[in-house]
């Protein structure tokens, strides 16, 4: 199947169509709400907070008896919010570090919902199949009206989020000096902090709880590579969710066998690994290319202050000396003599060096920053 | 109670065991998360395993899966190296994709034999006792029975024989290292022993509750001493009494018994955070009131202290300048009256001699910038605390 043919069914399948839009969707809001919990150091809530979700979707099901979505969401995001704040008040109240609490209630919250889960499959109710999609997500299962929900959440999330903009900014990088501004700090926290359960909550039954933390991450910390301003780094990652969704859900869909919310995650982490590589400022590919550069300049100011110390003992500083007395330096090569010679610094005569005026010059105030660096 | 159900009892013991000692090490060290990356991260270790040995107990795939946990350990802090990001990102970051990995092989290539998802991750305890090992044609008992004994032993041999290297580097890595202990070779070893007894360890109760196996009693253990050898001992005896009754919390629900292990370790997590001594959150919170009320008292001693004006000494004067709610001013007063601090005459208040005695103490100790000393200055003076 090519591309053109794919692109084509995309906008004829219902099902197709449905999911790409959905895990577009999804992508998006889970990059722009991802950024939050990247830069607020919160990175592995969103493990704990999707295994969490899932007692809360046994027992929606066991009190209600009913498979909607939505109402099994509900679930999901009460018990979401009731292992984020059981985990904040552990970090408050007790000596248990933050990791000790993330960890804990993750897996204590999981079992629970295991426990639940495998309590309802014995039960005779026949309505019980399915809820298990839960566990690893199955984009297949979106239907038109999921996709409308997630259109909705996210477009409150980013009214919100646009309302609330500068608090949630202030607060990501000063707490304390929002607080003395007079911000409720509590309430904006809760905002923000209920907000990313919601977008886990939502990607439960497409990607699933044990994957939905990538999500999450990927997009944001994709995304902080590329950029240093918030407002950017929220967009650059809505962009690669939503592109991760789409590339996923395609790849996925070519082949047999393979199901989305893996593919998804793995698209993601491309991405991430391309922004850790190419990104032009703190990508590491550029870092070595800095690195290798500044190496090089060092090793020329470093032959460069050699001659002047030669050039020096002599009255005339244009006094030809034999290029062989170099070689014993270390950090003197062809090239960087080369280098000299194009900037004007040295003369080349034969198998003789000799400074320039300006080569002389520079060299004398090469490191007491006289002159400015020109390299 | 039939042979089989005792089988699973002392695997699932012998399970909570062999996790409760690294998991110890681990919470102490605030590495707890990265023993849910390794949980998850060995997926695509054991499915490789499985297609080079197909069967799920042998010792090569239980080598390579620990080989990738400890892989995963590498990668992350290779990437928080760089500064690109901090450990928790890394963290969440490797294992999704290594766990992404291993979904999409088992899915291209595992179809048709018996390696799922669900069984790597959730494990089930009841099939332990059918996969027998056979020697020489005599039955000498399950299979997994023998590997996580295997681990067990090796990883108490491991503790006996490193314990002070393991405690001095757990608490002060600077002092480990200037005694000539390398951190990383013990770092590392922790690591192997943890990837290498979640491996073991999966096919019994799963990966992912091996991770409530060696954090949560830990935790709960932590919350009750501040004693190594004590948290150590208290973890085994939460991880054993919740395996056992976690069984039989399974077996009257008919429900997994992975999870019910867990969800039993769960209650005594919140029955330990609620009552435990000195830290449970009752204790907190009772503490908070108590110093609350003590400072009060402080507080108005100190006043009385500074005034002999019969106005600014009036019992209604704590309502009225002082600006405490009625309930709270009664209570410091009778805290007061009950420590012999304060004398009542006609609604005026006065310091007896000790109450004088023990706000020039505490005055002493305020203006010396020694506050943490009034708190043993209450000992001596308080017959009754707030």
């Amino acid at each position: 199947m090519d591309i053109t043919e794919y692109i084509r069914l995309v906008f004829s399948d219902y099902t197709l169509r449905t999911i790409t839009l959905g895990t577009a969707v999804l992508g998006a809001v889970t990059g722009m709400l991802g950024s939050f919990a990247v830069l607020r150091k919160q990175s592995l809530l969103g493990d704990a907070i999707s295994h969490a979700a899932l007692p809360g979707i046994a027992i929606a099901f066991l009190i209600t008896g009913t498979k909607d979505g939505n109402v099994l969401l509900l679930g999901a995001l009460v018990s979401g919010l009731i292992g984020t704040f059981w985990i904040r008040s552990i970090v408050k109240k007790t000596h248990l570090k933050s990791d000790t609490a993330l960890g804990l209630i993750l897996s204590l919250f999981f079992g629970l919902g295991m426990l639940l889960l495998t309590f309802i499959q014995k039960q005779p109710n026949a309505n019980q199949a399915g809820l298990d999609k839960y566990l690893f997500g199955q984009a297949a299962t979106l239907i038109e009206s999921d996709v409308w929900m997630m259109t909705w959440v996210t477009g409150i999330c980013l009214v919100v989020l646009l309302l609330f903009w500068k608090e949630f900014k202030i607060l990501l990088f000063d707490a304390d000096y929002t607080k003395t501004l007079g911000f409720n700090t509590k309430f904006i926290d809760i905002l923000i902090t209920t907000f990313i359960v919601v977008a886990i909550v939502l990607g439960l039954q497409t990607v699933g709880v044990v994957l939905m933390s990538a999500m999450l991450l990927a997009p944001a910390a994709g995304a902080r590579q590329w950029t240093n301003s918030l407002g950017y780094m929220v967009i650059i990652a809505s962009f690669f969710g939503a592109l991760s969704g789409v590339v996923g859900t395609a790849i996925s869909a070519s082949q047999n066998n393979l199901s989305t919310g893996p593919v998804i995650v793995i698209i993601a982490g491309i991405f991430v690994l391309i922004s850790f590589v190419f990104s032009p400022s703190r990508g590491l590919l550029f870092k070595q290319i800095r690195f290798i550069k500044n190496r090089r300049d060092l090793q020329l100011h470093k032959t460069l202050s050699f001659m002047y110390n030669i050039a020096k003992t002599h009255e005339d500083i244009a006094h030809p000396h034999a290029i062989k007395i170099l070689n014993n330096f270390q950090g003197y090569t062809r090239g960087t003599l080369q280098k000299l010679v194009k900037k004007n610094y040295v003369n080349l005569d034969g198998s003789l060096w000799s400074l320039t005026e300006e080569g002389y010059k520079t060299a004398s105030n090469l490191y007491n920053q006289q002159t400015k660096n020109d390299e | 109670m039939s042979n089989a159900q005792l089988e699973i009892q002392i695997i699932a013991s012998l399970v909570a065991i062999a996790c409760a000692i690294p998991g110890t090490f681990l919470v102490l060290r605030k590495m707890a998360m990265i023993s849910d990356a390794i949980s998850h991260s060995i997926l695509p270790g054991i499915v490789i395993g499985f297609f080079i040995t197909q069967d799920l107990n042998s010792p090569l795939l239980i080598l390579l899966a620990a080989i990738t946990g400890i892989i995963t350990v590498i990668l992350v802090e290779y990437i928080q190296k760089t500064g690109l990001v901090k450990e928790d990102t890394a963290i969440g970051l490797v294992f999704p994709i290594l766990f992404s990995i291993g979904v999409i092989l088992i899915a291209k290539h595992a179809n048709d034999v018996h390696l799922d998802v669900d069984a790597v991750l959730l494990g089930e305890l009841a099939f332990a006792p059918f996969d027998r090992l056979i020697i020489n044609g005599v039955d000498i008992g399950p299979k997994s029975l023998w590997i996580i004994g295997g681990i067990l032993l090796t990883t108490l041999g491991l503790l006996f024989a490193f314990f002070k290297e393991l405690k001095v580097s757990t608490f002060d890595m600077g002092l480990a290292a200037s005694l000539g202990f390398s951190p990383a070779v013990i770092h590392y070893g922790l690591m192997t022993v943890s990837s290498v007894t979640t491996v073991g360890a999966f096919d019994a109760v799963g990966a992912i509750l091996v991770v409530a196996l060696m954090i949560a009693p830990a935790a709960t253990a932590y919350l009750l001493t501040n004693n190594l050898k004590r948290m150590l001992v208290y973890a085994i005896c939460f991880g054993v009494f919740s395996a056992i009754s976690g069984y039989w919390l399974a077996h009257g629900l008919d429900a997994s018994i992975a999870g019910s292990i867990t969800t039993m370790l769960g209650f005594l997590f919140l029955i330990v955070y609620l009552f435990a001594p000195n830290r449970g959150v009752i204790a907190v919170l009772y503490r908070e009131k108590q110093q609350r009320t003590e400072v009060s008292l402080l507080t108005f001693l100190l006043h009385l202290k500074n005034h002999d004006e019969k106005a600014e000494r009036h019992v209604n004067h704590l309502n009225e300048h002082i600006n405490w709610q009625k309930v709270r001013s009664k209570t410091v007063l009778d805290l007061a009256l009950k420590n012999n601090m304060i004398a009542i005459d006609n609604h005026i208040v006065s310091l007896t001699d000790k109450g004088n005695d023990f706000t020039t103490q505490a005055i002493d100790y305020i203006i010396t910038n020694e506050d943490a000393q009034i708190e043993h200055m209450k000992d001596d003076f308080f017959l009754f605390r707030g």
